[in-house]
């Protein structure tokens, strides 16, 4: 069959940086199209230019056979060109029908809104898909998983025959993951012609028919998915082979650092009680949902607490009090990085010192020398790639904007750190130099606890598991007896 | 490749430059030395309250009662005067009172999160109500003459008057901590990403408190100026010079969403400000079409940057 759309040698330049060389890409009806390489690569180029945002400088883009431009975004979706950003930006006090319809509602007499009409079609809609939502309620409160089944639906409602996703799975379950590759196939199935950006290759395997590889904006490779091998992928994403994911590590654990006791928040989790010592990686896991990331937030007080106790190397830290925290030798790299580890808008620098401001100014003047020396230090000793440390956080990659948070942190000297979703959204390179900074983190004194929705991570990098499951600890698992069936059955309730 | 934007700044000292020339060369006695300290005078109750205001836009925040205490604390001026206070003793009382008022506004907007803006529009008019409660319609005069002469003459020797000097510390200490302190980074954090800001150890909570608190004092130092300059405590005092400061804040190129802005940016608005309204009032333009253009300036410098920015987020590019 002939391709719906296709890029034909696309150029693109962002002032000196040439984000895409010369690429070529053509995605037929029915075929799921997995688009790899690691951040920085292009990938999000490519998407920008097929969703119309940005415009090809040399070559062009062919729609059906023939040459077309998009003016807007609005205009690839009229022309059926959709994209499913990771994480959806909606009308949150609007109903689900609305956001599916939005701009675009049926009419009545009158140019008044057919209600009704608008919510058959968006339980048509859901039906189809095989998602039961409810059209009549509100947008707020749903999941990631669900406000992206919206974005579907509201590609469907526009009969989109080419539906990107960028990488759609980053913020869900693996349950949401699956449900999202079902419906996936069922557009496919339909005649639908998808492109599929994820970090995570075991999900292209899943899902993909064809695979298209790009590195540093050039095009390595187009191949059949199940022609190319997991460590080639890798190979030719990263432009070498990558040994291993996780490194080799042999924990030398000394005395606790980190104690936790009695740590309850009503209605979020209760009677949280752990430890974490020198030289020891713990992780953290459990379903999104079961209070890992507000045990987090409570440790390190951005959160307060109803009741229990939190000590570092034998000091109790006060409740609800992040300076404090931060004082004692707690580091917490949060969840988002966009919302709450960087101010995207502030230079890589001033970000760098954010987090210890006071290091930076001597006698209650801060110098910029200083602060620029510190992001400096830490920018090359986590290899950062930046052009200027005076540009905004927000002209990094994701994998890069992840460093500089690292970097803030480190930067403060922790002697316990807290990583929430370290290598959420990044590239395998990144992610390999993530791991591996944890564990030699970890062998020169730190307390890391790791937070992860992904259970390789954890198995791969932690010393100990523990497994929370509704607000609770219900199992601590060493290493050696966490497998991904142990956790899976304490973290849905099954214990240990 | 550096983005070619002539910095703001720039832009209102050009401005300023132009409104001076066109003063000088074009209105009779603009340029006398004694019409410039006039000048400078006039504005110097106005600079205080926008650099009170500046901190606290910065943050994203806002406080609109800054003239209404700047009232009140004239009114309490008059009462204790009248009732015989000696003055020594009036002028710590007045900052306390303009510190109390700015912790009320603090309370009201970090301790129960309510937004600033409709917090500081109730206790503009709650604030301005009690200046009239305390002194009625009223006015007191005759305050000593041996502190008159700091509100109203020019230091020996220059034609600068004495209120220049609260006015340039002020502005000093505040681009000192603005600019280069932890503290200033912190306002900027705020502004830009108040829940990073949160998670970086900054405590959001306390500063914006602080700053409310300073608004009130710096208030109350204005108050002071103001009553003695005119030598009559009222309650209507400086009644709607919350908007005049606001807009030199915005027209200095401070963004009202916070996170953006400079001194230096603030002190060319009001330098701006003060040489175009003496123009006006040396050349007999009514006090109407004064408002009229302060209110066009105040919409300009909202709508300025956010075309600049619309016009820069089309060039951005976005890698990856």
């Amino acid at each position: 069959m002939s391709p719906v759309l296709q890029l034909r040698d696309v150029s693109k330049s962002f002032q000196a940086v040439r984000a895409l060389r010369g690429v070529s890409l053509s995605l037929h009806p029915g075929e799921v199209h997995a688009l790899a390489g690691e951040n920085g690569a292009g990938k999000s180029t490519v998407v920008r230019i097929i969703g119309g945002e940005h415009r090809p400088d040399a070559g062009e883009l062919l729609l059906d056979g023939e040459p077309a431009r998009f003016s807007s975004p609005r205009d690839a979706r009229q022309r059926g060109v959709a994209v499913i950003h990771q994480e959806p930006v909606q009308f949150p006090d609007l109903s689900v029908a609305e956001n599916v319809f939005m701009g675009r509602q049926p009419l009545r007499r009158g140019r008044r809104i057919d209600r009704r009409e608008m919510h058959r079609r968006a339980a048509e809609l859901f039906d189809r898909l095989g998602v039961p939502l409810d059209p009549t309620r509100p947008t707020r409160g749903l999941s990631i998983a669900d406000q992206q089944i919206i974005e579907i639906a509201k590609a469907l409602s526009a009969d989109a025959r080419v539906i990107v996703m960028d990488e759609p799975t980053a913020a869900l379950s693996a349950v949401e993951a699956q449900r999202l590759f079902r419906v996936a196939r069922g557009l496919a199935g339909r005649g639908a012609a998808l492109l599929f950006i994820s970090h995570r290759l075991e999900e292209m395997y899943q899902l993909c028919d064809r695979v298209t590889v790009l590195r540093d904006g050039a095009l390595v490779s187009t191949d059949p998915m199940a022609e190319v091998p997991h460590d080639e992928l890798v190979r030719r994403m990263v432009g070498r082979s990558v040994e291993q994911l996780y490194p080799e590590r042999r924990a030398d654990v000394g005395e606790p650092r980190l104690v936790v006791e009695g740590l309850t928040r009503v209605g979020v989790f209760r009677d949280i009680s752990f430890t974490v010592r020198r030289g020891e990686v713990v992780g953290l896991a459990g379903l999104v949902g079961s209070g890992r990331t507000e045990v987090a937030r409570a440790v390190f007080g951005v959160d307060g607490r109803d009741a229990g106790t939190v000590s570092v190397d034998g000091v109790a830290l006060p409740a609800g009090d992040p300076r404090a925290a931060i004082d004692r030798g707690v580091a917490l790299v949060p969840e988002d990085r966009r919302e709450q580890g960087l101010v995207l808008e502030l230079s890589i620098e001033r970000n760098a010192s954010l987090a210890r401001l006071r290091d930076v100014s001597p006698g209650w003047i801060t110098r910029r020398a200083r602060e620029r020396a510190l992001a400096r230090r830490w920018g090359e000793r986590l290899s950062l790639k930046a052009g200027r440390l005076t540009d905004p956080a927000a002209t990094l990659s994701g994998g890069n904007q992840q460093k500089v948070v690292l970097g803030k942190w480190l930067a403060t000297e922790p002697s316990v750190l807290i990583v929430d979703e370290p290598t959420r959204g990044i590239d395998i390179g990144t992610k390999v130099e993530v791991h591996a900074l944890l564990s030699r983190l970890a062998a020169d004194g730190l307390a890391v606890l790791l937070i992860s929705s992904e259970l390789p991570e954890v198995l791969g990098m932690a010393d100990r598991v523990l497994v929370m499951h509704e607000g609770r600890i219900t199992a601590e698992l060493p290493a050696a007896d966490a497998t991904e069936e142990s956790v899976m059955r304490a973290a849905t309730g099954g214990g240990a | 490749m550096r983005e070619k934007v002539v910095r703001w700044e720039v832009v209102l000292l050009l401005l300023c430059g132009a409104v001076f020339a066109f003063g000088s060369s074009g209105t009779p006695g603009f340029a006398d030395a004694g019409n410039i300290a006039f000048l400078l005078q006039d504005f110097a109750e106005v600079a205080l309250l926008a650099m009170a205001l500046l901190p606290i836009v910065l943050t994203g925040e806002i406080d609109l009662s800054v003239a209404s205490i700047l009232g009140f604390c004239s009114a309490l001026i008059g009462v204790l005067w009248d009732a015989g206070v000696p003055f020594e003793t009036i002028v710590p009382l007045a900052l306390v009172a303009g510190a109390v008022l700015g912790s009320v506004n603090a309370a009201l907007v970090v301790w129960f999160g309510l937004p600033a803006l409709a917090v500081t529009i109730g206790t503009l008019g709650l604030y301005r109500g009690l200046a009239y409660g305390v002194l009625g319609d009223g006015a007191v005069t005759g305050f000593p003459e041996n502190y008159r002469p700091f509100a109203t003459d020019a230091i020996p020797g220059t034609f600068l008057p004495y209120t220049m000097i609260p006015v340039l510390l002020v502005g000093l200490l505040a681009a000192l901590v603005v600019h280069h302190t932890p503290v200033g980074r912190s306002l900027y954090a705020i502004g830009l990403g108040e829940q990073t800001a949160r998670f970086s150890g900054i405590r959001v909570h306390r500063v914006k408190f602080a700053l409310f608190v300073v608004s009130g004092v710096l208030c109350a130092v204005a108050s002071l100026i103001y009553t003695l300059r005119y030598n009559s405590a009222r309650a209507d005092n400086a009644a709607g010079m919350e908007l005049i400061a606001v807009t030199a804040v915005l027209l200095g190129g401070v963004s009202i969403f916070g996170g953006r802005g400079t001194v230096l940016g603030v002190a060319s608005a009001l330098l701006l400000m003060a040489g175009l309204r003496n123009v006006l009032f040396l050349d007999d333009v009514t006090n109407e079409v004064q408002n009229v253009i302060n209110g066009l300036l105040l919409i300009v410098s909202v709508l300025v940057p956010v075309a600049a920015n619309t016009l820069r987020g089309r060039r951005r590019p976005r890698l990856g």
